[in-house]
Parts: C-alpha cells; structure tokens; sequence
C-alpha cells in the first residue's frame, strides 16, 4: 500500500482559524485592532484558505494525500468556531445594558469623588469650577467619557 | 473640545496605575478618574455586568457633556461597544456653550 503523505494543510488552517479565535482578547487590547476585529479576521481567511487547500488535496489526489475525514471534521469545526467569533463580534458586543437611568438631557450631573492618575481625589463641582489651562478659566462645561477599560 | 474650552474627563474601572501608564503613552490631556468599584458607574446607570474580557463589571461606553453648572446638555449612550464615534451633534453641543 503507498504510504500517503500527511496533509499538513488541514491542521494548519485549523490551528490558524482556533488562533483567530483565541487571540480576540488580545488584540481587543489595541484600539487599532479592536474596533473593526480585522487581525482576527485575516487569521480566519489564512486558516480557511489552508483548510480549503488541505481538502482539495484530500479529495482531488487521495492516492497521494490522507484526510478526507480528518478534513471534513476541522472543516465543520473551524465553522462553528467562526461561527462563534462572528456571534461575539457581531451580536454579542452590541449587548448592552439600557442605562434607563443615566442623567439626561436637563438634568444635573449626579456629584461624585473619585481618584485621578495621582491618586490625588478630584470631585465633579471641583471638574466645574477648576480653571483649565488653556484659558485658565474655568470650563464652559465638562465632557464625561465614561468607558471600558482596557484590561 | 479644548479648543472650545470643555474639560474632558475619562472615567472607568481601571485603577489609577491602569490609567496613568494609558496617559503616559498616549500623551492625553484628558483628566483620568479610576472608579475600581463602580460606584459611579452605577449612580450614573452605566454599569454592564461581566462585560470585561474577563467577566469583570465595568461601565458601558456613554459620554455626557455638562455645562459649567453641571446641567447635562448632550449624552450619546453608544449602540455598539466595539465602535468609537465621534459625532458631529457634540461639537455642536460644545460649540452652545459658549
């Protein structure tokens, strides 16, 4: 019996599609790759190529290559692991709670205390009626960026 | 919004070293406020329950803008987390201050 060669495609675009997966938290860190997750996606489209690659192989020559089976079972796995990236990027980060509560338009901002970088405590009156140095004034108002986060 | 005189401010669970190494690097001149339990984040009604990467609570992403007697004068609640706008109607907010 010939001895057929092991079809090194197949796994690749496997591990590449579970790396596009894998690595959404990591390049969620970087405002140039999170927004528009376009590392992971590249990630998707090597691995999938090399899958595709892998299972012309496997069916056109299988004289020569293995991994018919093989290849249907990475091939339906990378799906629904693409599946669920496309689930978390597209659905699920759009999830948010309703803040029903937050201020309004007309209302007065809720006063707060909270640390800045130098730990050193800043309140929101104080935000208010600080002068800032452009002008060194105070402001004409206040924009609060409430946001994620980084880590 | 420097330019038309509006402190902006940044506010999120990161703790205050989180945000002073983000500052250092990026150079703003934003003011960083670290709220590491959330506290204000849920007096303003913006808390998002395990939305971390890693299952943290942290704020959804809102931006209020409050005019120098704190009276909120434009809020944008953003749809999509994943995406940062930066929206024509708070420029000219900003700009009816003055």
């Amino acid at each position: 019996m010939n001895q057929r060669r092991w079809n090194w495609p197949l796994w690749a675009g496997f591990v590449i599609c579970l790396a596009g997966f894998a690595t959404l938290p990591l390049f969620a860190r970087f405002p140039v790759t999170r927004d528009v997750p376009w590392a992971n996606f590249l990630l998707f489209g090597a691995g999938l190529v090399s899958l595709l690659a892998g299972l012309r192989r496997a069916f056109s020559q299988p004289e020569q290559y293995r991994g018919k089976i093989a290849g249907s079972i990475l091939g339906t796995l990378s799906l629904v692991v693409l599946g669920a990236f496309c689930f978390i990027v597209f659905y699920q980060t759009r999830q948010l709670p309703a803040s029903s509560g937050a201020p309004r338009v007309g209302q007065t901002a809720p006063e707060f205390v909270l640390p800045e970088t130098d730990n050193h405590p800043v309140s929101l009156s104080g935000l208010l009626s600080s002068a800032i140095p452009q002008t060194h004034m105070p402001p004409k108002g206040v924009l609060l960026v409430f946001y994620r986060g980084y880590w | 919004m420097e330019q038309l005189g509006v402190r902006p401010v940044a506010i999120s669970v990161d703790a205050t070293e989180v945000s002073r190494d983000l500052c250092r690097k990026a150079g703003y001149t934003y003011i960083f406020l670290s709220d590491p339990k959330a506290e204000v984040i849920r007096r303003y009604d913006l808390l998002h329950v395990g939305g971390g990467i890693n299952g943290q609570d942290i704020a959804r992403p809102a931006e209020f803008l409050l005019d120098s007697s704190g009276v909120v004068r434009w809020v944008n609640l953003t749809e999509d987390y994943r995406v940062r706008a930066r929206p024509e109607q708070m420029i000219a907010a900003a700009k009816a201050l003055q």
